[in-house]
């Protein structure tokens, strides 16, 4: 589909809404718009956008994104694709479930992985992994838990249950308290080049 | 559709009129609420229902999931791009040529690389073969489901088997088969391995034919499926259902058709339809689809042209493959998976690995409206419908 042609028409049935070509996408300026352009984009007989094939995220440091894939099962065309961006330290975004249900399980996978809050969802809660689990595991600066060290909560949970814990592991635990550090992987860096 | 047994169809009386709470009766009644799984045999897997019942019927039911996760996407960003493809046979184990062909595909659009003819061909077959295994077992596994233990599974099994040994020939692995490159394969096909599958082909009507005679007009499977679980056509589309489950609710969408991607668009076949979108629709829809898939194979194995098996601009990469670097873009390639659109998400930044890498996974969105299937009905029907959905945990919690 020409993407400019639905560039205009969005703004034309949809009012005046801040859009930007990037790839073959448009990028929705303004969080807050993107309910009305979906809506346009499902409603309008032009387009009939009954299908929304695919939502993700995506980390670009700066900022998280979501990636909407707009497909028609009645006019079996499409896509039309939706990028919306929003800032790291206030990642919220309007759900599209009360538009398309096929959002919510998708919209809360990324709530797990990215951490983006999507406001106006039923049932925002993680997906895949358990719920007081600590920080958002796709975002590029997550560091991962190093499961060979023992932490000191680690050790009194084990005390706890009477296992024996070697000395070295417990220095090595009080040291990294004392330094008021955890336990983290360091990040396998390959050759990007 | 063939004829429904009429006779059933008085006595079958949809949960809808069941009345949950008799309000003129003075018994104190109490729901109850109980995990079905993650432990259980009819989860598929390590999958769990957190179910409320009413007596005997379901009031509600949350999936949880997750116990498989392994953050698939993020291995796969830390990876080379043809490192990953053997990670995508574990999605979903069932179909892992399916897999192959998806990220293939996805992988050939974000670096515009052309695809021999003869490639195409070879995947076209593969991935109705995978087909045709994945139905016959998702079959197999629901009459499972409905309390036939083992026996329709074993029929299924022995048919899959000789499939197995197809892809074994080719690719060296029975389920694993890591079988697609970018822009070509591994390994040619033999004349001998085409010659097996034309037996394959040749044979597997019949089998399809007794298989259908033993369950199709089967009172059980009829009183069990028939009514049950019905998804509604406008409910489907709304929730990004894909697949049989969407056709089995009378939406005529098979990416096959709409994208025409490979060489789909050169063959004939239909995309059969049912009525209702209850369990016994996706049950035939399945039997039908292996029909149409027979059909292609047989025009594929007519028509599969001689010639190469790797696109000229990937013959660098052939034994390299880390050197191997798209430019900078982004590219969503979908397949027709045997479980439904099986999308994949790639942003390429320019270097050896995927900036970010998403795999849409049907069984995963399917499983949103399994609630709204389940209510109302009983217990072990909400068994047979999560059955008629037919789930890959490897798929679903990636």
């Amino acid at each position: 589909m020409d993407i400019e042609k639905v560039k205009i028409d969005i703004q034309k049935g949809a009012g005046p809404i801040a859009l930007k070509t990037v790839r073959q996408s448009l990028l929705v300026e303004k969080p807050a718009d993107l309910t009305a352009a979906a809506q346009f984009l499902k409603d309008s007989p032009d387009y009939r956008m009954d299908y929304l094939s695919s939502v993700t995220a995506a980390d670009y440091l700066d900022y998280l994104e979501t990636v909407y894939h707009f497909y028609s099962m009645e006019k079996k065309h499409g896509p039309v694709t939706l990028r919306v961006r929003v800032k790291r330290d206030n990642p919220v975004c309007p759900s599209l479930v009360p538009l398309y249900r096929g959002a919510e399980f998708q919209e809360r996978d990324n709530f797990d992985l990215f951490g983006i809050i999507y406001e106006g969802h039923p049932d925002l809660r993680r997906v895949m992994l358990w719920d007081n689990f600590e920080g958002f595991p796709m975002r590029k600066d997550y560091a991962q838990e190093d499961s060979e060290t023992l932490e000191s909560q680690d050790i009194e949970w084990l005390d706890r249950h009477g296992i024996k814990v070697p000395e070295a592991a417990r220095l090595k635990a009080e040291e990294l308290k004392k330094a008021g550090k955890r336990a983290l992987a360091e990040r396998r860096v390959e050759d990007k080049t | 559709m063939t004829t429904r047994t009429n006779s059933l169809k008085t006595t079958m009386q949809t949960s809808k009129n069941y009345e949950v709470r008799d309000p003129q009766s003075s018994i104190e009644t109490q729901t109850l609420a109980i995990n079905v799984g993650p432990q259980h045999p009819s989860t598929h897997g390590v999958f769990r229902m957190n179910v409320v019942l009413d007596g005997e019927v379901v009031t509600s039911l949350k999936p949880v999931m997750g116990y498989l996760h392994r953050n698939h996407e993020q291995i796969a960003e830390n990876m080379s791009y043809a490192a990953s493809m053997p990670y995508t046979d574990r999605l979903d184990y069932f179909n892992s040529m399916t897999n192959n062909f998806g990220w293939a595909l996805t992988v050939e659009k974000l670096a515009a690389i052309d695809v021999p003819e003869r490639v195409e061909y070879v995947r076209v077959i593969m991935a109705e073969l995978t087909r045709l295994v994945n139905h016959v077992s998702a079959i197999g596994f629901l009459l499972n489901d409905l309390g036939a233990f083992f026996t329709p599974v074993l029929y299924a099994f022995r048919e899959r088997e000789k499939i197995l040994d197809i892809f074994e020939e080719v690719s060296g692995s029975r389920m694993m088969c890591n079988y697609f490159r970018f822009g070509g394969l591994r390994r040619d096909v033999t004349p001998a391995v085409l010659e097996k599958i034309r037996g394959i082909v040749n044979k597997f009507p019949a089998f399809l034919d007794e298989f259908e005679t033993l369950l199709t007009k089967n009172e059980i499977l009829c009183m069990r499926c028939q009514n049950v679980g019905i998804l509604p056509r406008d409910l489907a589309v709304n929730a990004s259902i894909t697949g049989p489950l969407l056709r089995a609710s009378g939406v005529n969408y098979d990416i096959r058709k709409v994208d025409g991607y490979s060489v789909y668009n050169r063959f004939e076949f239909k995309v059969p339809l049912g009525p209702k979108g209850d369990v016994y629709d996706r049950y035939y829809v399945r039997i039908l689809e292996m029909r149409e898939s027979l059909k292609i194979l047989d025009q594929a194995l007519k028509g599969i042209p001689a010639g190469e098996i790797m696109a000229k601009k990937m013959l660098p990469f052939v034994k390299s493959p880390r050197n191997f670097k798209p430019p900078v873009g982004e590219a969503y390639g979908r397949v027709e998976g045997p479980k439904g659109e099986l999308g994949f998400y790639v942003v390429s930044d320019g270097t050896a690995q995927p900036w970010r890498y998403h795999v849409r996974a049907p069984s995963f969105i399917n499983l949103t409206i399994l609630e709204d299937m389940c209510r109302g009905q009983k217990l072990a029907d909400a068994i047979v419908i999560l059955g008629s959905i037919d789930i890959v945990l490897g798929e679903v919690d990636r």
